[in-house]
């Protein structure tokens, strides 16, 4: 198991976002997390990838634990030295795409490795460019990321993910800030990335994306789990009557 | 008048190299997450922008004198760097403030997630942004400081100003205030140059 969430609480406020939610990956696995906003889905995705705090629950990457509430009150994280560690187990890609706007597209994708991770300048530099020509951007090395389209920018921020060789890749709908002309190029990426056996959970809004790329769909609401399963079933026939309603919304 | 011209550029130089830095920490505290450091920060911001900088150049020199009855020291430049210092660097530290919460979320969100320290993206990430956005405020400022030295007259430190004043009133002549007035706008034009150099340094990214 790559990443095993368990009881996961959290709110905001007065708003409680997830209710007691669980979610484990297996090695190789693609899911798919669809549900209308507000469900909890991008919640998750930065419970899962540490930009918030979990109320409660626990939170284990390859087996470690990183996150529990012993006492079911306080969540006990790792220290922050070892969070270093752990940050390498995973990627995450923004809708926004938020990369380092003074830093090329090279450096960008190389700097977290050179110095976080202290790997070899060289030959991290060498991978960076591999990754690039991979993402369809070999040319694009030295150009600054206001240089280049929404959909070459999310690509870039892929590349940046995958150069710390995570186990798991997250996407937090990565396609709702492009066009649709620029959707279809991100999308056969990580089409790509799914054939090469990547594991990853993708929160999207792209349903025939999701159908066909996912080994498993997940339907969130209202913080809750409503349905998950083999896509064709989600999808074909789901069994739960919030799931058909949602999905004919889509289709109209 | 050329002495009183270096005299200006010590007070206009040794201002920046303490008001710069000085103005970060005063931003960094004026941002603290402890409630009693930031207010109390921004009780003193608000005293050193809220009143006359003559009054604080006045205060920092004869204060002293005033409180502890410690004479007043011959050399008018250290307390004159001194509250120019200050007094600047509360107005830096509201332009680094600014600047600095002006960032987008998501740059401190990927930098978190990439797993760089929390001083690694203020360094890398967010400061280099930070400076590119504020560059024409503190080119604002700097032109401001230029024509702000001449202020210190009132405490008798003999700058360029003061020299001309002295001489304005000894030869009953204009002269030395055109003089004067040419000179700090040739200074600022040199001042603005520099800064768009530095600008332009900074705009291969957006």
């Amino acid at each position: 198991m790559i990443l095993e969430m368990s009881n996961i609480k959290k709110h905001f406020e007065d708003c409680e976002v997830l209710h007691d939610i669980s979610l484990n990956v297996d090695s190789g696995e693609v899911v798919s997390i669809i549900g209308p906003s507000g469900s909890g889905k991008s919640t998750l995705l930065r419970c899962a990838t540490f930009l918030e705090k979990i109320d409660s629950g626990t939170i284990k990457y390859v087996g470690q634990t990183i996150a529990h509430t012993p006492d079911g009150e306080k969540p006990i994280y790792l220290p922050k030295k070892e969070m270093v560690k752990v940050k390498s187990y995973f990627g995450l890609v923004f809708q926004q795409f938020n990369l380092f706007p003074h830093f090329s597209v090279l450096r960008n994708v190389c700097d977290a490795p050179i110095n976080v991770q202290k790997r070899n300048k060289e030959e991290v530099e060498e991978k960076g460019r591999e990754l690039l020509k991979k993402m369809g951007l070999a040319d694009k090395a030295d150009a600054y990321p206001f240089q280049l389209s929404g959909g070459q920018q999310q690509r870039v921020a892929i590349a940046r993910a995958l150069a710390l060789n995570p186990d798991i890749l997250f996407f937090d709908e990565p396609t709702s800030a492009l066009d649709p002309e620029l959707t279809g190029e991100v999308l056969k990426i990580i089409r790509q990335l799914a054939e090469e056996k990547m594991t990853m959970v993708i929160v999207t809004h792209e349903m025939s994306f999701a159908r066909a790329v996912s080994k498993r769909v997940i339907f969130m609401d209202g913080g809750y789990i409503v349905e998950q399963g083999d896509p064709e079933k989600v999808f074909g026939d789901p069994s739960e009557e919030r799931t058909k309603q949602f999905l004919r919304n889509y289709q109209q | 008048m050329a002495e009183g011209l270096s005299k200006t550029c010590a007070i206009f130089f040794l201002t920046l190299l303490f008001s710069l830095p000085l103005g970060m920490i005063v931003a960094l505290l004026r941002m603290s997450k402890d409630k009693v450091v930031s207010s109390v920060t921004r009780f003193v911001i608000s005293v050193l922008r809220g009143t006359p900088l003559m009054l604080q150049l006045l205060a920092v020199t004869y204060g002293p004198y005033y409180l502890f009855g410690i004479s007043v020291s011959r050399n008018k430049l250290i307390p004159v760097v001194i509250a120019f210092s200050i007094n600047y660097a509360a107005y830096f530290a509201e332009i680094y403030r600014g600047g600095i919460e002006s960032m987008a979320k998501g740059q401190y969100e990927a930098a978190a997630v990439l797993g760089y320290t929390k001083t690694q993206t203020f360094l890398k990430i967010i400061l280099p942004q930070v400076i590119k956005r504020i560059m024409p405020s503190i080119t604002n400022e700097v032109v401001t400081l230029v024509k702000d030295t001449s202020l210190a007259f009132t405490v008798s430190y003999q700058e360029m100003f003061t020299i001309g004043k002295q001489i304005a009133n000894s030869q009953t002549s204009f002269t030395p205030f055109v003089v004067a007035g040419v000179f700090y706008f040739v200074f600022n034009a040199i001042v603005d140059f520099g800064m768009g150099k530095i600008e332009k340094s900074m705009q291969y990214y957006k």
